[in-house]
């Protein structure tokens, strides 16, 4: 395999032109899906026979929660490559998931327990699967608190890389937590041996909606990180023609 | 319409969530574009100190 792509990601002056330039293609089709998720999730899906009307959460909370793993599993497979490779650009993307991360566990959250008042009549309960999806929340925390407290870049990278990939053993907690233990959480919707657990009217709504989330994160994600490394080359020569000024 | 809105009666919860998400992902678009936006006005200001002490 030709790994010449990757090397050259690695350059901050690459990146930042091509990243640029992919942002409209994961952003209009973000866009496009989730208004096509929310006109089937809201609209043309069914009530579910035992919750009714009040499943529909379920297009917001499951991309939510998706979101809120995946951002965690890109930051700390970015913080590996930089950790291992001393790539810096690794190392700006790993700092440019952790607030998009924070704010998508804690709108999993927050729809969850918007969710579990009217189904399990309480908004929270110290259950596996939402437990381990609030020290997600704490991990996230934790290493903005980090990075934040470290003045030197290059510290502050090695040191937040480390955190993020103690924390990944908290990723198949999360996954497997309504497998491992009891838990008021339903099971798995998607992830199932066999078929999923819906039928196609209330299924495609909600793949669209977690279609268009991993879009949206990858767009907010690419814009961010070439802020950071704008910050982190601020005083490399290519940066007055990358932004436009000589 | 109004149907609708009520969503079977669970619209105190359907509706906050649905809320309360798409506010997040407008401020997750603003907080980027602001963070990106800052990062190249402090670039050109680098610039232009540069250019000043050439």
């Amino acid at each position: 395999m030709n790994w010449t792509w990757f090397h050259r990601l690695g350059s901050p002056p690459h990146f930042f032109r091509i990243a640029g330039r992919m942002i409209p293609w994961f952003a209009w089709p973000a866009a496009l899906a989730a208004i096509a998720g929310l006109v089937g999730g809201l609209g043309l899906a069914p009530p579910d026979y035992q919750q009714g009307e009040g499943y529909r959460i379920i297009y917001v909370h499951v991309p939510a929660a998706v979101l809120s793993t995946m951002a965690y599993a890109v930051m700390a497979s970015a913080a590996g490559v930089g950790l291992i490779w001393r790539m810096n650009v690794a190392h700006a993307v790993a700092a440019s998931c952790a607030a998009v991360g924070a704010w998508f566990t804690l709108v999993a959250l927050a729809t969850g327990s918007l969710w579990g008042r009217p189904m399990w009549g309480t908004y929270w309960a110290w259950d596996p699967r939402l437990t381990s999806e609030l020290v997600l929340l704490f991990l996230y925390l934790g290493y903005l608190g980090l990075r934040g407290a470290i003045d030197d870049t290059a510290r502050a990278d090695r040191a937040s890389a480390v955190l993020a990939l103690v924390g990944v053993v908290n990723l198949p907690i999360i996954h497997y937590s309504v497998d491992w233990w009891n838990s008021l959480h339903q099971g798995h919707t998607l992830l199932k041996f066999g078929k999923a657990s819906m039928p196609p009217s209330m299924l495609v709504p909600l793949l669209l909606m977690m279609l268009a989330f991993v879009l949206y994160f990858a767009a907010i994600l690419l814009v961010r990180a070439r802020g950071e490394v704008l910050r982190r080359e601020r005083n490399a020569s290519w940066i007055g023609a990358a932004i436009g000024e000589r | 319409m109004m149907h609708w809105l009520n969503m079977g009666g669970y619209w105190p919860f359907v509706w906050p969530s649905y809320l309360l998400t798409l506010a997040v992902l407008a401020l997750n678009v603003y907080l980027a574009r602001r963070s990106l936006a800052a990062a190249k006005r402090e670039a050109r200001r680098r610039l232009q100190l540069q250019r000043g002490a050439t």
